[in-house]
């Protein structure tokens, strides 16, 4: 039983990443390109340490966008708005950060509240949309994305812009020394060899960690985290059973901004020390497929995310060596993202169907008529 | 409760309204004088068209699914795969085909969200997602490998492409009748400086001068669309299936059919859409070049009560915005005025309807804008591209109760299961 549940749960994934595959390797035999050269060049430049530490400084704004739509998937909140979210939120946090000198642990500390509560004050809206003018929350953050951009836009051009830049190049003021989140190279070269290239592995990757565990303790262990669940499984059993509808969307909302608004902050507190216009967008939409790869389960989006971040990292080896376009793997992702929603909803079907047979045949009268029966069900 | 269109004292509503309109921006106009003449002008209303095509067509597509019951959030992907396919065609074969070839690459996303939706059962939203995802990934793909070779070309962005071509309206707007130069009459009206009437016919001359032969087409597809939704056993079929997809079975329609068509007509006018970015507003592909057109038109159909009347009036609307700011930066500032007159407006409507409150509200409102417009130079730059968004999250806000969508949407559907 167990067993058939593991390959059940694995069949989805791995049968989409196959069919993910395939199909990219039919469009590189449609150019001309031999598609076992590209893949296996990627697979060799992909399992160098520099690859794979790019692969998890990737991974990790990746895994965070993913747990934060996860939050709201889960109780099937749709929280489109999470690229908006992260973005001002990283802007007003890097700003805040530069604004103020503390010691060097607490000032990283008040940079991730800030942002995690900026993050949570634009999701919220959303929710408070939701609950008070029953506003589709999808809509409301698509439209919510925009508004923050160009909130975003005028911020950098006025208040928040670095007064003593002489570039072009619209930029927050840099976060003291103090403020900035260390690497975590040390740790790594003890175990293996020199870093080379100047590379450095993020140590953001904790906090995402950590979230992650977080998320599924919350889930999982407590009862908030056990209303939001059933709430997404049956939201009028969970309403008969005294689960408020409208306080559970309010804190699935503003907990998925709060991480929304961790999700620059490897970037700001790690690489950059401030907001720039060269700030990396998308990571909210990629957040969504990473979700629906790892079936919003943090281990899922764990593998879902590294997935992501390596074929990101590895890619550019395919321009290198002219094997391929590594525009070869943005197709492949996107595919990969839609036959693996494809996959789990046939997968759960047969799921579905499989339970209803075990479970007519457990309470079969024994009789013949009762097999009919049994197999009437399955024929839905 | 059945919504027939164009019926006579609903033309003759239009027909006020829009004169209404015409009064308060004159009115408007002249207070900016000084500031601003592009308010309302023949530039202004052509640009305004213009603008708007693209989002009017999303619309009409997000109106086709969601009357099948299949909420398309994958429209700026199908979107995107027709400027890309618009551009190529155009490239090919010529700016026809490249509008079809547009429509075909639209439709064929609109046909991959009916598989995932329709035919395996996937989450609406999450299979809309998942296009937008992937649609851009083909485009970048496809342009690495074809644009990217060619002169003009690169991995972001096409050759130039050629539009399909302008028309004047022959005695409206001076166009030619068998190489006859016939009078152009709104445009010696407008000239005249009359008051109002002057106003009206730079409009009128500037939406049927220099008009894209596809923005005709575009806009002949409101119609079309009301026509076929609303007075066809097709379009009778395709809206059951979005307000009762269990009774539609019932009585014989088959549903999953009605979807996958609807559908894939959704994805081939957001396609359309695309090509007419790509093709007939900027001439060329460029990555990223519908900038969220798609998500705008999602907003038009609720802002338009799911009719295809009421998403040419949004899309008109928003394509105002964009125009103006497009045109003319100072213009812009001289809408803040506009706004405040316009809420003034309605506050006054609400006072006579007994509403103190929201009335009150309004006043408050309205005179901030006019505070605002009276005490600043110009407005930021950032401000009027987010107008239709802040404009539709306020709708949504304040008129849900009036607004109607179709009962099953966005609901799966499986046949034989309630």
């Amino acid at each position: 039983m167990t067993a058939r549940r593991v390959v059940m749960a694995l069949a989805a994934p791995v049968s989409a990443f196959a069919f993910s595959v395939l199909i990219s390797s039919a469009v590189l035999v449609a150019v001309g390109t031999n598609p076992i050269d590209a893949w296996a060049e990627m697979l060799s430049f992909g399992m160098r340490l520099e690859t794979l530490v790019e692969t998890s400084n990737r991974a990790t704004p990746l895994y965070l966008a993913g747990i934060a739509v996860a939050i709201g998937f889960r109780m099937n909140l749709f929280n489109i708005g999470v690229e908006g979210q992260y973005t001002i939120a990283a802007l007003l946090a890097a700003s805040a950060g530069a604004a103020m000198t503390l010691p060097a642990p607490l000032h990283i500390l008040v940079i991730i509240i800030v942002a995690m509560l900026v993050g949570s004050l634009f999701s919220g809206v959303a929710g408070y949309l939701k609950v008070t003018r029953g506003v589709h929350e999808v809509i409301s953050t698509i439209m919510l994305n925009a508004i923050a951009w160009a909130m975003v836009g005028y911020l950098m051009r006025t208040w928040l812009a670095d007064p003593n830049d002489t570039t072009l190049n619209l930029k927050t003021r840099e976060i003291a020394e103090s403020g900035r989140f260390p690497n975590l190279n040390g740790l790594l070269q003890t175990f293996t060899r020199d870093i080379k290239g100047g590379r450095e592995l993020g140590g953001f990757i904790i906090v995402a960690a950590v979230v992650g565990i977080v998320f599924h303790l919350y889930l999982t262990r407590t009862r908030s985290g056990y209303d939001l669940r059933i709430t997404g499984l049956n939201p009028f059993a969970a309403e008969a059973s005294g689960v408020d509808p409208k306080a559970t969307v309010i804190r699935a909302m503003l907990l998925s901004g709060a991480v929304a608004g961790l999700i620059g902050l490897p970037e700001i507190l790690g690489d950059d020390f401030k907001y720039d216009l060269s700030f990396t967008k998308g990571l909210g939409f990629a957040g969504i497929a990473v979700a629906l790869i790892g079936r919003n389960h943090p281990a899922g989006i764990a593998v879902g995310a590294l997935l992501f971040g390596w074929l990101d990292s590895a890619a550019p080896i395919l321009d290198v060596r002219g094997d391929a376009p590594r525009e070869i793997v943005s197709i492949l992702q996107g595919v990969v993202v839609l036959s693996a929603v494809v996959a789990y909803e046939v997968v759960s079907r047969v799921r579905q169907a499989q339970e209803a047979r075990d479970t007519a045949i457990a309470t079969a009268v024994p009789q013949p008529a009762g097999d009919d029966r049994a197999d009437a069900g399955v024929d839905q | 409760m059945n919504p027939v269109p164009l019926k006579e004292s609903r033309a003759l509503r239009w027909m006020i309204a829009i004169l209404g309109l015409v009064l308060v921006l004159s009115v408007t106009q002249e207070l900016a004088r000084p500031e601003t003449t592009d308010l309302i002008s023949a530039g202004t209303a052509g640009s305004t068209l213009r603008r708007a095509v693209p989002i009017l067509l999303a619309g009409l597509g997000g109106i086709w699914a969601e009357r099948a019951g299949v909420v398309n959030i994958g429209l700026e992907g199908m979107m995107i795969l027709g400027t890309w396919f618009g551009a190529w065609g155009a490239l090919e074969f010529g700016p026809w085909w490249g509008i079809a070839i547009g429509i075909a690459g639209g439709a064929a996303g609109g046909l991959l969200h009916a598989v995932a939706t329709v035919g395996f059962g996937v989450d609406h939203i999450i299979s809309g997602v998942a296009i937008n995802i992937l649609a851009p990934g083909i485009t970048r793909f496809l342009s690495r490998e074809i644009f990217a070779t060619r002169t003009g070309g690169g991995i972001t962005q096409s050759p130039r492409v050629e539009s399909v071509g302008h028309v004047d309206f022959p005695f409206l707007s001076g166009g030619e009748v068998f190489g006859w130069a016939s009078p152009d009459i709104f445009g010696w009206i407008a000239d005249r400086g009359w008051f109002l009437v002057s106003d009206l016919f730079a409009v009128a001359s500037g939406i049927t001068s220099n008009v894209s032969w596809a923005t005709l087409l575009a806009l002949a597809l409101v119609p079309g669309t009301v026509y076929i939704l609303w007075r066809t056993p097709f379009g009778l079929r395709v809206r059951s299936c979005g307000e009762h997809p269990v009774a539609a079975d019932s009585l014989g329609v088959n549903v999953y059919r009605m979807k996958y068509a609807a559908v894939i007509i959704s994805g081939g006018m957001a396609g359309f859409g695309g090509a007419f970015i790509a093709i007939e507003q900027t001439g060329i592909y460029r990555e990223a070049q519908t900038q969220g057109r798609g998500f705008i038109g999602l907003a038009t159909v609720i802002f338009g009560n799911w009719q295809p009347l009421g998403a040419l009036l949004g899309s008109l609307l928003f394509g105002f915005a964009d125009a103006l700011q497009l045109r003319d930066r100072t213009a812009v500032h001289a809408l803040l005025l506009l706004t405040g007159v316009a809420v003034a407006a309605i506050a006054l409507r609400s006072l006579r309807r007994r509403q103190p409150v929201g009335g009150a509200v309004l006043l408050a409102i309205a005179a901030l804008m006019l505070w605002w417009y009276s005490v600043t130079e110009s407005v930021m730059s950032e401000l009027p591209p987010v107008t239709p968004h802040i404009a539709t999250l306020l709708v949504l806000v304040f008129a849900t109760s009036r607004l109607r969508m179709p009962a099953a949407d966005g609901m799966r559907y499986r046949k034989g299961q309630e």
